[in-house]
């Protein structure tokens, strides 16, 4: 009955520390980070890669975890939202403070991962840019907020 | 019908690390030591920090903080140091329910609890100033109080709220504080910071689907596909095997679940369990059946009475001309982010949930009523919602959770609907079709109007009980007396042929003003146009006997730059409400592609909601409202074939993203004496606003929703 593929001790780093957790290959590293591992800022919003509610860092660049299998992940060093900054002080949380982004919140962190990657990889991004980097679902409708605040994240992390 | 497996009882914590967290989080965090409750919407601590009770829900709306800063400037609290917290359900209920309703809906929040919440923040002040008054043994009247602190003016001590909350605590509460004039409001009408922002840019925000307890089992659930089916049997003995599986349990008669220590596990072996349903019948059902059902309603000779003034057959008579247009929109789900769940434990003969709901008062008594126990035995823990617009306020993955937990005894059960159950089984947006008919004289004045609704009520299916003489008050939504912007139209007549279907509906983010304006202000705009009239002058002229209508639509015209030249291949269009509570209206600036891609350049919305509690947050609604109208508008449609919905996640039921979203314009006009929503009106005028752009650009009428079927599509 056990269609698991592979099992055994899979090794991850998240946010810079090892984790040891015991579960199948085929387990979204979604929901090892969740459930396993009790890291509950990163979000289920759909499990079919539409949503991003689930987006985490993967050496640095944005992707969605729930369809990444655990035993994927290898060596990659993943982020989460835990993990962004240890104090909330990313220029990309600043801004979001500052723009008072979230409603309820819910897609929030991985509309914060998302911009977060975008930035790292253009720290100027245009509005085209960010069309097209922040495919995120937001039921609220905070997205004009999330575009301010990705050009004042910009502006803050530029005076560091 | 297999009732359970009884598994071993390996057991180990859900969580032993980093996100297990303990019972008790508070809303911010919580405070170490308790303060004293100065009447009974403030609570007071010796560091000063003021912590206002909530009893109503936030689910992103911005009622929180709402709520907060209308206690707060009647307590002439210091802002910086308040802080909300809920109160529980099951306090609210022992307590004789002194705080009032909890059902957070119907963009009711704020207006409904404006009075009595400042009231009790006024009530509190004159408690401070007095305890201040009598440690100074002088009168009260010759203290103040600001920011935290109550002055004696003529020696110029002071105190701090901290050092007097004791004492004022012990106070008799005054029944009628006087309340300040909104002349001297300081934190109502500010735009201040939302009170839950921080906690949401970490991953600190506990929501419901992240509640971690010991000794925690999740559960992963099947309904029957088809609406009405009922399940019949399960092979749980298949499934027994896989890792983790605790238990296969009925869940009432229509679902399944699977226990398991984690829910991954238990939703995989879900999707192994072969299942038995029985259709009961309802397997046939289809959306063009129900197309016909509705078709039948727009001429039939019954139908409820919405209103009624003149003569419609004598002004249709006397028109010159007549226009007819069909309009309709389908069913819709709410998606919201979080997929429905809950955690309920059943132990002692005891129930304790946790919970995202817009009722708490609903949620204590489903779950008592799931768990056969008394008021008096639940506990409810709220925890923010991500995400509302009304599919919280029914409580089926509550009395679900309960449900499971009963058959589990003493372990605290997560049930967490996946994407699919939460779209398919939802309480969605009724579905209606709207016959609309008008005579124009030879001027082109509107001489008679009949709007004719056909659809599924929303009342019917949930609460029959508040039919009133067989007709749904809520399906004419925006169209009372009181509440339609076109009462000059001399004949008119708007009623509506209530056509049911098994399909469950509810409450829908603006229901059932959002369908309505759809079909009025769009066909307001074909009379226009049939009238050889401009769209803005057409409504002006219709609305002598509605003032403050008329005054939102001429605030969003003048922003706009209505009738002022827009770049090549650029059109307007307008639309207007009332609706809440509040007046609104909005322009949209659109471009259409020869292929039919539709860009929105730029909104401009104007609401008129009386007082505005917190005009950032009114802004964000209206923003908010956009992306939900048009995600609605452009894409939204849940179809039904053999008895079940066929949509089933967001690559079939898509929603606006980053590129597709409108620059928003917010025109805050407060007119000053009422209190109207915020949450809901806006949405009503967003799709009608865009379809009449679209056909300013193309000369194309949509008259059934979404665009994705008629050929256009977000550029
Ligand atoms: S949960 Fe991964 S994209 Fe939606
Ligand atoms: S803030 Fe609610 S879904 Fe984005």
């Amino acid at each position: 009955m056990c269609n698991d593929g592979g099992h055994g001790m899979i090794t991850l780093t998240i946010n810079g520390k090892q984790h040891q957790v015991d579960a199948p290959d085929d387990t979204p590293l979604l929901w090892v980070l969740r459930e396993w591992i009790g890291m509950t800022g990163t979000k289920f919003g759909c499990g079919v890669a539409q949503c991003g509610a689930c987006s985490v860092h993967v050496d640095g660049e944005v992707q969605r975890s729930c369809q990444i299998h655990v035993g994927d992940v290898g060596s990659a060093k993943i982020t989460t939202i835990e993990g962004l900054s240890p104090d909330g002080s990313h220029p990309v949380q600043r801004a979001w403070l500052e723009h008072d982004v979230p409603q309820c919140g819910y897609c929030q962190s991985g509309q914060i991962m998302a911009a977060a990657a975008l930035l790292a990889q253009k720290p100027r991004p245009s509005d085209a840019d960010i069309d097209e980097a922040m495919t995120n679902i937001c039921r609220c409708g905070t997205y004009n907020r999330v575009r301010a605040a990705i050009h004042t994240a910009a502006d803050l992390a530029g005076k560091v | 019908m297999t009732a359970s497996i009884g598994l071993g009882r390996r057991f180990f914590l859900a969580s032993t690390a980093a996100g297990a967290f303990s019972l008790g989080w508070k809303i911010p965090a919580a405070q170490a030591a308790t303060g004293a409750e100065v009447g009974i919407w403030a609570e007071i601590h010796a560091d000063d920090t003021v912590i206002v009770r909530i009893a109503r829900s936030e689910m992103g709306q911005g009622t929180l903080t709402g709520l907060a800063q209308l206690v707060a400037d009647e307590l002439d609290a210091d802002w910086s140091k308040v802080r909300a917290e809920y109160v529980a359900p099951e306090v609210n209920n022992a307590r004789k329910r002194v705080w009032g309703d909890m059902s957070t809906g119907g963009s009711r929040g704020i207006r409904a609890s404006v009075d009595y919440v400042r009231a009790g923040g006024a009530a509190a002040r004159a408690m401070l100033i007095q305890a201040a008054a009598q440690k100074w043994n002088v009168a009260a009247a010759e203290c103040s109080a600001s920011d935290s602190v109550v002055t004696h003016s003529l020696s110029g001590r002071r105190l701090r709220y901290g050092e007097l909350a004791e004492a004022a605590a012990k106070l008799p509460v005054p029944e009628k504080p006087v309340l300040k004039t909104p002349a001297q409001w300081k934190i109502i009408g500010k735009g201040v910071k939302r009170l839950d922002t921080a906690e949401k840019l970490t991953g600190a925000q506990k929501y419901a689907i992240d509640v971690i307890l010991p000794g925690m089992l999740n559960a992963a659930i099947a309904q029957s596909p088809v609406f009405g089916g009922k399940l019949v049997s399960f092979d749980a003995a298949k499934v027994a095997g896989m890792p983790g599986v605790r238990h296969v349990l009925a869940v009432d008669d229509n679902a399944v679940a699977v226990v398991a220590d984690k829910w991954w596990q238990a939703k995989t072996a879900l999707e192994a369990l072969p299942v038995t349903w029985d259709e009961a019948g309802n397997g046939k059902l289809s959306s063009a059946e129900i197309a016909r059902h509705l078709a039948g309603g727009l001429d039939a000779a019954e139908a409820g009475l919405g209103q009624k003034q003149g003569d419609l057959a004598a002004g249709l008579k006397a028109a010159a001309k007549t226009v007819t247009a069909t309009y309709g929109t389908p069913f819709l789900a709410h998606a919201t982010m979080e997929p429905m769940n809950c955690t309920a434990q059943f132990a002692d003969g005891k129930v304790e949930i946790w919970v995202a709901s817009q009722n708490g008062d609903a949620s204590l008594a489903a779950a008592a009523e799931a768990g056969g126990v008394k008021l008096g035995d639940v506990k409810v823990n709220k925890l923010h919602l991500g995400g509302g617009f009304g599919r919280r306020g029914q409580q089926d993955y509550t009395r679900q959770a309960v449900l499971i937990a009963k058959q589990v005894p003493g372990r605290p059960i997560k049930l967490i609907w996946s994407r699919e159950e939460d779209m398919q089984h939802d309480f969605f947006r009724p579905i209606t079709q709207a016959k609309m008919t008008a005579g124009l004289d030879k001027d082109g004045n509107v001489t008679a109007l009949h709007a004719r609704l056909s659809g599924q009520s929303i009342v019917a299916y949930l609460s029959p009980s508040r039919l009133v003489n067989g007709v749904d008050p809520v399906a004419f939504q925006g169209w009372a007396a009181d509440e339609f912007g076109y009462m000059a139209i001399p004949n008119l007549l708007i009623d509506h042929a209530m056509r049911n279907t098994n399909v469950p509906v509810g409450f829908w983010r603006g229901v059932n003003a959002n369908q309505n304006t759809i079909y009025m202000e769009c066909f307001i705009d074909e009379l226009a146009h049939a009238a050889g009239r401009d769209p803005l002058a057409f409504r002006q002229a219709l609305m002598a006997k509605n003032p403050k209508h008329l005054a939102v639509l001429n605030a969003v015209a003048e922003k706009a730059g209505w009738g002022k030249p827009l770049p090549a291949g650029v059109f307007r269009g307008i639309a207007q409400n009332y609706a809440y509570g509040s007046y609104v209206a909005a322009v949209a600036e659109v471009s259409v592609s020869a292929k039919g891609a539709v860009q929105v350049h730029r909104i401009v919305a104007a609401t008129d909601p009386g007082y505005v509690v917190n005009p950032q947050q009114v802004a964000a609604q209206i923003e908010g409202s956009f992306a939900y109208g048009l995600s609605a508008l452009f894409y939204g449609e849940n179809t039904v074939e053999n008895g079940r919905m066929v949509e089933g996640n967001f690559d079939s039921y898509q929603i606006l993203r980053m590129a597709e979203m409108p620059k928003v314009e917010s025109v805050i006009v407060p007119s000053g004496g009422f209190w109207g929503g915020v949450g809901e009106p806006t949405i009503a005028v967003a799709p009608p606003a865009v379809l009449n752009a679209i056909f300013a650009a193309t000369g194309k009428r949509v008259r059934q929703m979404p665009l994705k079927n008629q050929g256009f599509f977000p550029a």
